[in-house]
């Protein structure tokens, strides 16, 4: 059996086990998901609320903005779904000792603890956000080429990416220190910039940070301009595609050195 | 007597909570601190729409000025009154059945809350105030002072009482624990609630005229945005009259939790055997 081939069955059995949990507390899955679509909701009346001011906030449009809220859903909903429970764990494999256990499995570490659970709620509430995007998308007037929706798809992983090695590598520090969680919970506040039309912030230290350090203006704006077909376009998806590279890069080094330095924390 | 007895107990408890929560200072900076740059995106998207208007441009009444220090009172006031644990605690203490022990003791359970509420409250904002006054420092040239002495006076006695609403609306949230077993989703959709009714999103005078009277209706404009508005002297005529609605919604906050809580009980004994 080839390496693939193992690990997709491996990344199946883990799905099984992650619809039997949820199915457990079927209200409770349902309310969640009813918690998530409120928040997507304040984030579309915002932009309404802003767009009753004015017409165009930095060359975006309504239904331009209206497209990237819902791009930038969809990104925070998939990355929630696949990897969100898990990086949180982290932490907590440490202090348990299951980490151990999980070195021993003869399975690439990082894969297990990154796709551990699955978050089905988070697939509907991001079914939900390609409804915004369709319709905004339909009032636009939009017509994708079939070479834009591939990129569209293409842009969309590395953004995910994205925030999954930010998030990765913050939790990485859980080695270190037990008190990760405030680090995480910091960092997924900061998923706010993402959906901030690109065009609003001039040249100075913010866009600076947040496109080439921490890239949440590139994360949802790149995609988003890929099916609004935005004339700077090659550059941007260049530039976000190699900020994803760099972010993966940095939190697989990170990750390696920590498992070095690594003693147990059980006896 | 028994005033001087209640004044020593509670006291102990509020030295308690502030010795318990100062172990979370570094903590409390960083959630202060990062709960600011996002801040920072909003107010340049604001920016920009003012940018697109005529010089000296308003919206709702507000200039940019106006705007910038809205959103930055609003965060002030937040970092003095927002729950922050004390909703889950009380809920769990409900669920892991922790509250017996108050039952047996000569302490109330609504007080000592409010104790550790207040308390919390002290410490995360001596240490919330240092990214404030920097963040305060860089938008200096939009940031406007009241001008008139009293206000000195009336926003701080406006943030208390939405600061008791708020703790009451917490408070009467985890009291559900009595009747649901998981009650972060109803917290959470609450939340939602609360964030827009507030005006911590954006000042409510931006929304239609029908929803804003709505919105007023219920207890949320008077947990941060009505302090706001006192802080920023507007709103003269209806001062008082904002005040009384604020103590109005204090007594049934406090009526609410009382009530529930009996109600509560009677249901907790019964579970419990």
């Amino acid at each position: 059996m080839g390496t693939l081939q193992r690990y997709a069955a491996i990344y199946g059995a883990l799905w099984r086990n992650s619809v039997t949990r949820e199915m457990q507390f079927k209200s409770n899955f349902l309310l969640w998901i009813v918690v998530e679509l409120l928040w997507f909701a304040l984030q579309l009346a915002f932009m309404q609320v802003l767009y009753g001011q004015t017409d165009s906030i930095g060359g975006w449009s309504r239904w331009q903005v209206i497209l990237l809220v819902g791009v930038s859903n969809f990104i925070q909903q998939l990355f929630t779904a696949i990897f969100l429970t898990n990086v949180n764990e982290l932490s907590e494999h440490v202090r348990t000792g299951k980490l151990d256990f999980m070195l021993l499995l003869p399975v690439n570490t990082r894969f297990l603890i990154s796709f551990r659970k699955v978050d089905l709620g988070s697939f509907i509430n991001a079914a939900f956000a390609a409804v915004v995007i369709f319709y905004a998308a339909l009032q636009l007037d939009l017509h994708p080429s079939f070479l834009q929706f591939i990129g569209f798809a293409v842009v969309c992983v590395a953004g995910i990416s994205v925030h999954y090695s930010i998030m990765f590598l913050l939790a990485t520090i859980a080695f270190s220190t037990v008190r990760a969680q405030g680090i995480l919970t910091g960092y997924y506040n900061l998923f706010n910039i993402a959906r901030l039309p690109e065009g609003a912030f001039q040249r100075g230290s913010f866009k600076a940070i947040f496109t080439f350090v921490l890239p949440m203006l590139l994360v949802a704006n790149v995609p988003a301009k890929t099916l609004l077909g935005f004339p700077s376009l090659p550059s941007q998806v260049g530039l976000l595609m190699l900020m994803s590279l760099i972010c993966f890069s940095a939190s697989e080094l990170f990750w390696r050195w920590s498992l070095r330095r690594y003693t147990s924390a059980s006896s | 007597m028994s005033w001087a007895l209640g004044w020593q107990k509670y006291s102990r408890v509020l030295v308690i909570g502030i010795q318990n929560t100062l172990v979370y200072r570094a903590n409390f900076l960083f959630r202060a601190s990062i709960s600011l740059v996002p801040l920072l995106g909003t107010l340049q998207v604001w920016r920009t729409i003012y940018g697109g208007k005529a010089d000296g441009g308003t919206i709702a009444g507000y200039t940019l000025s106006g705007m910038i220090s809205y959103y930055l009172i609003v965060n002030v006031v937040d970092a003095l009154t927002a729950v922050t644990d004390d909703d889950w605690e009380i809920a769990a203490d409900i669920r892991d059945g922790k509250i017996s022990q108050f039952l047996l003791r000569p302490i109330d359970y609504l007080t000592y809350r409010l104790c550790l509420y207040l308390s919390g409250r002290a410490i995360y904002t001596s240490v919330a105030v240092i990214p404030v006054i920097l963040f305060t420092l860089y938008l200096r040239h939009d940031f406007r002072w009241p001008t008139q002495p009293i206000t000195f006076l009336l926003f701080p006695l406006s943030v208390l009482m939405g600061g008791l609403i708020q703790f009451f609306i917490a408070y009467l949230m985890a009291l559900l624990a009595f009747w649901f077993l998981d009650v972060s989703t109803l917290i959470f959709i609450q939340f939602a609630f609360e964030y827009i009714a507030s005006g911590h999103l954006f000042p409510l005078d931006l929304l239609p005229a029908g929803l804003q009277m709505a919105i007023f209706l219920t207890p949320y404009p008077y947990l941060t945005y009505y302090p706001a508005k006192v802080f920023l002297e507007e709103d003269h005529g209806p001062l008082v009259f904002g005040f009384a609605i604020q103590l109005a919604w204090l007594v049934i906050g406090y009526v609410a939790a009382r009530w529930a809580w009996s109600r509560g009980l009677r249901r907790y004994t019964s579970v419990g055997g």
